[in-house]
């Protein structure tokens, strides 16, 4: 890594490091609330079983992550190119644009671990001793956490480069609310089995892999998505969203 | 290598959307001109002209569609980051860190360009000091008076020692006491040997700051020339701008007659102004009027300016800077 590029990240994660108490809120409580119904009210008035907390927080690990990075990415890029014009201020440092793109993914992917270090063990102790989580695989738990966040960190660049900034609300709302809801994040891959059509529809959403990689990576002893599959959806949808986030960028950066 | 800048046939032909057409902007229409080190050299034009286009390709901002711009020797569209390197910015829009305080925009500036703790420090002690933002130094930007952002921003931009210092408008915005203040800190640097390129649509800016100047209209350059042999270069210097009404509506019978008084170097005339680029105004007006009066034509309004980069913008495109 260049000299520039650590300095960007530095200047990124000291601005990141001043709005922390913003950033737990922000990626905290959605997840936080879901794993307090589900994980710790419903088990106890019987309505769900007190299993369902081990399909469930994968699940909210997953949606931490995906959160986190898509707006860590995201968000400043909508403000620094439509309307602020600050991005010029890092396009002039000595470093390609392509070099200040991907330092913004790489601290997108760093906000995106953070968020979910934050999230599993508050998750954990809510759900308490209903879970039975048998993590065996560290490494797989790893390349799974660097995986989806990066394919969530470089799908911001997507967005925070297509988008303009009266807009980023709205596409917010329209796709993150179906992208949440058919993401496998409150329910197992596996069980759609059940619903063929909706079992292969949700193959387009990227959650639903990062959910899955987790579950593989966490409760190994439940039936989840074949490795090659989760494996298969993070990488080609990190490769794609990368190249795309790039050249948007790139695009946007140049005149 | 005596030239920091140095710009061959330069072109930028935008894109632009028209009623879902496609069509073509020419920014910049093949252009060249060589800035030498230590110049203070300054691209003046109307809104328009093409002065942004041309500063951004410079400050590797704009990819250029033809010819070459140099900088320091180094080729702007091929070696952009070299470039960036030997170059500060001062941007038309404020672009500074709005996460940071002032003090901080400069030590992450330095930081970017990899110039030392110690050095970083020591140097933003020293820019916040000599641009009065010292005691405003551990506040964010957003607070900033328009004259105290616009001093930072050069702050900024000279963190990293640049070899040359590019400024595209930077008055524009500021009261006349703020501008005031920039022009005697701009001419300090460029005493102390900084090369300094500026674009303004300021006469008075260019006329009192800029060693040589380069008028450009159109996306073309018109005149290059230090502003006293510009000033000179138009016709007499003096231009007398005379509206007329006659009763024919025929104006160049007056101009036929104006032209042989004394003193008068050249007539031009639109619609009904008859523009007389003479070299002296004095009695030339009563003179002029007293033609008219016996052609029957009615002045109505009367205009003398005396020598200056307005006239020649006048005489070398037919348009007043203003307009």
């Amino acid at each position: 890594m260049s000299a520039t590029m650590a300095a960007l990240l530095h200047r990124d994660l000291r601005v990141a490091q001043r709005e922390l108490k913003y950033f737990f809120l922000r990626v905290g409580m959605q997840p936080l609330l879901f794993t307090f119904i589900f994980g710790y009210v419903m088990p106890r008035q019987g309505i769900v079983q007190s299993g369902y907390g081990n399909l469930l927080l994968p699940g909210i690990l997953a949606l931490s992550i995906t959160l986190s990075g898509m707006q860590a990415v995201a968000l400043p890029l909508v403000v620094d190119f439509g309307w602020t014009k600050e991005i010029e201020d890092r396009l002039l440092a000595p470093i390609s644009i392509r070099g200040v793109a991907v330092e913004k993914i790489i601290v997108g992917i760093i906000q995106a671990i953070i968020a979910g270090l934050f999230v599993l063990p508050l998750a954990w102790l809510m759900m308490g001793s209903s879970l039975n989580l048998q993590p065996g695989n560290a490494l797989l738990l790893i390349a799974i956490t660097l995986l989806s966040s990066w394919l969530f960190a470089a799908l911001g660049m997507v967005m925070g480069t297509m988008a303009q900034p009266q807009q980023i609300g709205l596409i917010f709302n329209v796709l993150l609310g179906p992208m949440i809801f058919f993401g496998c994040a409150y329910y197992p891959w596996a069980a759609l089995k059940v619903i063929p059509w909706f079992q292969a529809f949700v193959l387009i959403n990227p959650l639903v892999y990062a959910s899955e990689g987790f579950r593989s990576a966490l409760t190994p002893q439940l039936p989840h998505m074949p490795m090659w599959l989760i494996f298969g959806g993070l990488i080609g949808y990190c490769t794609l969203w990368t190249y795309l986030g790039l050249r948007l960028f790139q695009r946007r950066a140049l005149d | 290598m005596t030239d920091v800048i140095e710009v061959r046939d330069l072109q930028k032909i935008f894109k632009a959307k028209r009623k879902s057409k496609t069509v073509d902007v020419r920014a910049v229409e093949g252009i060249s001109f060589a800035v030498p080190r230590g110049e203070f050299f300054g691209l003046l034009g109307p809104n328009g002209a093409g002065k942004t286009t041309t500063i951004g390709i410079l400050t590797t901002r704009v990819m250029p569609t033809g010819g070459a711009a140099l900088v320091d020797g180094i080729d702007v569209a091929r070696h952009p980051v070299e470039v960036k390197r030997r170059i500060g910015v001062v941007p038309q829009v404020n672009n500074l860190d709005r996460s940071l305080t002032g003090r901080e925009c400069l030590l992450f500036h330095a930081e970017y360009f990899g110039i030392p703790r110690r050095v970083r420090e020591q140097r933003a002690d020293e820019l916040l000091e000599r641009f009065q933002l010292a005691d405003r130094a551990n506040e964010k930007p957003t607070s900033y008076s328009g004259g105290m952002a616009q001093r930072l921003k050069i702050a900024r931009a000279l963190m990293h020692d640049p070899a040359i210092l590019f400024l595209d408008e930077p008055t524009t915005g500021l009261d006349p006491q703020s501008r005031r203040g920039m022009w005697d800190l701009l001419l300090e640097l460029h005493r102390k040997g900084q090369t300094i390129f500026l674009t303004t649509h300021y006469m008075e800016e260019a006329d009192q700051l800029c060693q040589r100047l380069a008028i450009m209209d159109h996306g073309k350059l018109l005149e290059i020339n230090t502003p006293s042999e510009l000033k000179k270069s138009v016709p007499g210097g003096y231009v007398i701008e005379l509206q007329v009404q006659s009763k024919d509506g025929e104006v160049s019978p007056l101009a036929g007659d104006l032209k042989t008084l004394t003193g008068v170097a050249e007539v031009s005339t639109k619609d009904d102004v008859i523009r007389l680029y003479a070299n002296t105004a004095e009695g030339l007006l009563a003179n002029a009027m007293r033609l008219a009066g016996e052609r029957e034509v009615m002045v109505i309004n009367a205009h003398v300016s005396e020598p200056s980069l307005e006239n020649l913008f006048l005489h070398l495109t037919g348009r007043s800077l203003r307009e």
